[in-house]
């Protein structure tokens, strides 16, 4: 490696101001010297309406864990578009993502990718991921929720015997249920593996109680538990853990107060992946003047769209990652102006802050350093 | 419903300047407004059929042009046989224009912005000429765009060497008009990195110093990279076959063969006959109408093959390019046929013509500049 990158520095002499990748980008379309890209070798389709997309990544990825996702990035009418997709393959397995037809980006991805297509990536990230030390977990998934905690799944069932897992996964029909056979496969081939499917089609939606959870699997309680799917299901799933830890404190203040040897609340973690966040706090205020600086354009923007999409239609290289505040890709400081976070409403005005582009929407004039 | 603009500002949509261009002096406010709606429908109707062919466009140039470059700089090692020092320096030729003009000059107006694609974006590309991209972008973009043939704004009008216009005082030093000119066209990306170093601003105290020492840091890290790669590492290699000597010869050539077309094309730009220069007192005040109309009359067309606007960088759609310097370059030609019934029907010149007499032309407004006033009118009286 340490001679390619000193034959390249060498030959960039003969290239400048282009990179030698520029040039072996004529025979190999992964080679960039400025964008991460892989290259489609396979496509599986799924349900009806989803498929799976390997892919051959270039320099500059790292493999991944079980539970990231990484930035894929597509062109639409020409129009580069970035989506974060979580890998759904075991860790150290060539990566793949499970994809499932419900916009824009999807569609292109599910119904036209084929191999030997170029695709633009960052490397995976996340913090969605399996527990340093073993422990028995209990998967919640819904939907396309299912894809992180498969890669989790085939990581850890065929290689860990110790390993003790219970996934309660919700569809709303079989049919539509990504994985299910694969999954049935390994239930009935590896004992450290329990699959409770849901279908919500036959049992109504799946409502979060500790009576239907401990149906599903009885001992969830010492579970350290993983969920990921829309919105709704997962605050479910957070107010009823919150519930049970709340529970869990007034059991255990008196024994605080009876001395020594008292054991910590033994309740149990509920690790989380959203797919989206609700962006409605800016709702019906006004927007203003943006000016990227370093890029020399302005545009008039409302105070419901956020900034990242404001930057991107105007033609602006505007840097983004998850598109929904979590993975700080997109911070941009502010010169000037006033924006505001579209979660929560709260208004940041401070010169020189890092700015969430994907999250913040102009409230008044803004000028970002970009 | 977001609006984007390129700074400096909006410009009014209706009212007047001070004093408007004699060849518009016929057309009243409410014409020039509505003439200032059609065109901005003409950029309106290309944004809405920009997508997946203007990408494909311009990956499809991009490839051909490393191709060439590629293809040519690797005979050139061999260019002790004659045939391979022609193929290789013509190919180097035509792999330098188009990398100038349809690629370098065309993405660093932000024509390919849209793509977001940051390898082919007009905040990353650097491009094969000596003057460093950012510095040229200022001077031409944003000065000569902006101020387009406005006396004494645009220095693009004789680039501070030649006389290019009536309007601009004689000088003794004007004498050499030819001469210069002449000696110019073969080293020209010199005398663009010249230029772009704004020494006359800096002179005048409108450039700072900090500015001053980027600006030369910048071009001087250029330089070193430019001069390295076509005449010293590529003979060096060359050495290998026993071809050193000649391959420098072969990209000496390559640069000027570039240098004259490149220097031929810009000039037939705005000083052809027939383009107008503006005073300030006819841009101020101007409107959206207006200042598409001082891009119109001060702007000069060359007609010719496909080939010879690809090769142009397709500024030979120099009018259309003026009004709408975001569009990709690809989209000109269909542009032109909108611009130019518009131009008719509004009254307003049009000029176009074959590249030889666009040159000749520009040649003749040279060496008429070089005399004094009264002797040019006696001239050609």
């Amino acid at each position: 490696m340490i001679r390619f990158t000193k034959l390249a520095r060498a030959a960039s002499a003969l290239t400048t101001p282009l990179a030698p990748e520029d040039f072996l980008s004529l025979f190999n379309p992964v080679f960039s010297s400025r964008q991460l890209r892989g290259v489609v070798t396979r496509v599986e389709h799924e349900t009806a309406d989803s498929a799976t997309i390997y892919f051959r990544p270039g320099h500059g990825w790292h493999a991944h864990q079980a539970g990231q996702w990484a930035r894929i990035g597509v062109e639409l009418n020409g129009v580069r578009q970035w989506r974060s997709y979580s890998l759904s393959n075991a860790a150290g397995h060539d990566p793949a993502i499970t994809v499932k037809d419900a916009g824009s980006v999807s569609h292109v991805l599910v119904r036209e990718t084929k191999p030997g297509d170029v695709l633009f990536l960052a490397p995976p990230q996340g913090d969605f991921i399996l527990p340093e030390h073993p422990r028995s977990l209990l998967m919640l998934t819904a939907g396309s929720g299912i894809t992180p905690v498969m890669s989790m799944i085939r990581t850890l069932i065929p290689r860990r015997p110790d390993a003790d897992v219970v996934l309660i996964n919700s569809n709303s029909t079989p049919e539509k249920s990504l994985f299910r056979e694969e999954l049935d496969e390994l239930a009935d081939q590896f004992p450290n593996l329990t699959v409770r499917h849901w279908f919500t089609a036959a049992r109504g939606r799946l409502e979060f109680t500790a009576k239907t959870i401990a149906d599903l699997c009885p001992d969830w309680r010492g579970r350290a538990a993983y969920a990921c799917g829309p919105e709704g299901f997962l605050n479910d799933a957070e107010d009823l853990w919150q519930r049970e830890a709340a529970l869990e404190t007034a059991r255990t203040v008196p024994d605080v107060g009876a001395g020594a040897g008292a054991q910590p609340a033994g309740a149990a973690t509920l690790t989380i992946e959203r797919f989206s966040t609700d962006l409605t706090a800016g709702a019906g205020h006004d927007g203003g003047l943006v000016t990227f600086e370093q890029s020399d354009r302005e545009v008039q923007a409302d105070g419901d769209t956020p900034l990242l999409d404001i930057g991107e239609d105007a033609g602006v290289l505007m840097p983004s990652g998850c598109r929904m505040g979590i993975c700080h890709s997109c911070l941009i400081p502010l010169r000037a102006g006033q924006v505001r976070d579209l979660r929560t409403g709260e208004l940041h005005n401070e010169p020189g802050q890092l700015i969430q582009t994907c999250v913040s929407a102009a409230a008044g004039p803004v000028n970002l350093d970009l | 419903m977001t609006t984007t603009l390129t700074r400096p500002g909006a410009l009014a949509a209706s009212g007047h300047p001070l004093v408007r261009p004699d060849a518009a002096k016929h057309l009243t406010d409410e014409q020039v407004e509505e003439l200032g709606r059609e065109l901005d429908a003409v950029r309106d109707g290309i944004l809405a059929k920009r997508g997946s062919t203007d990408a494909a466009y311009i990956r499809r140039i991009i490839r051909i042009q490393r191709s060439l470059e590629f293809a040519g700089r690797g005979t050139l090692l061999f260019s002790k046989y004659k045939p391979a020092w022609f193929a290789g320096t013509a190919m180097l030729s035509l792999a330098k224009i188009l990398e100038n003009m349809e690629i370098g000059h065309n993405v660093l107006h932000g024509q390919w912005d849209w793509m977001r694609d940051p390898d082919i974006h007009s905040t990353t590309w650097e491009w094969d000429f000596v003057t460093p991209a950012r510095s040229w972008q200022h001077t031409h973009n944003d000065l000569h765009h902006r101020w387009t043939n406005v006396i004494g704004k645009d220095r693009d009008i004789g680039y501070n060497l030649l006389r290019m216009d009536p309007d601009q005082p004689w000088r003794p030093f004007n004498l050499g008009n030819p001469l210069y000119n002449a000696i110019l066209a073969p080293v020209f990306e010199w005398g663009i990195a010249l230029y772009d170093l704004e020494i006359p601003e800096y002179k005048e105290g409108l450039k700072s110093k900090e500015a001053m020492n980027r600006d030369l840091k910048a071009v001087g890290v250029k330089v070193v990279k430019q001069f390295s790669k076509d005449y010293a590492a590529t003979p060096a290699v060359a050495m290998l076959t026993g071809s050193g000597k000649q391959a420098l010869y072969g990209t000496l050539a390559a640069n000027a063969i570039r240098n004259f077309w490149a220097h031929a094309i810009i000039f037939c730009g705005h000083f052809p006959d027939g383009t107008d220069t503006f005073t300030e007192e006819e841009v101020d005040g101007e409107t959206r109408g207006d200042w598409y109309v001082r891009q119109m009359i001060g702007s000069a067309n060359i007609s010719g093959s496909k080939f010879m606007h690809l090769m142009s960088g397709n500024l030979s759609h120099q009018i259309e390019h003026h009004c709408f310097p975001d569009l990709p370059s690809n989209r000109y030609a269909e542009v032109a046929v909108k611009v130019r019934e518009i131009c008719t029907r509004y009254k307003l010149p049009y000029t176009t013509g074959p590249l030889p007499k666009q040159v000749g032309s520009t040649w003749a407004k040279i060496f008429k500049l070089a005399l004094p006033p009264r002797k040019a009118r006696a001239a050609t009286a």
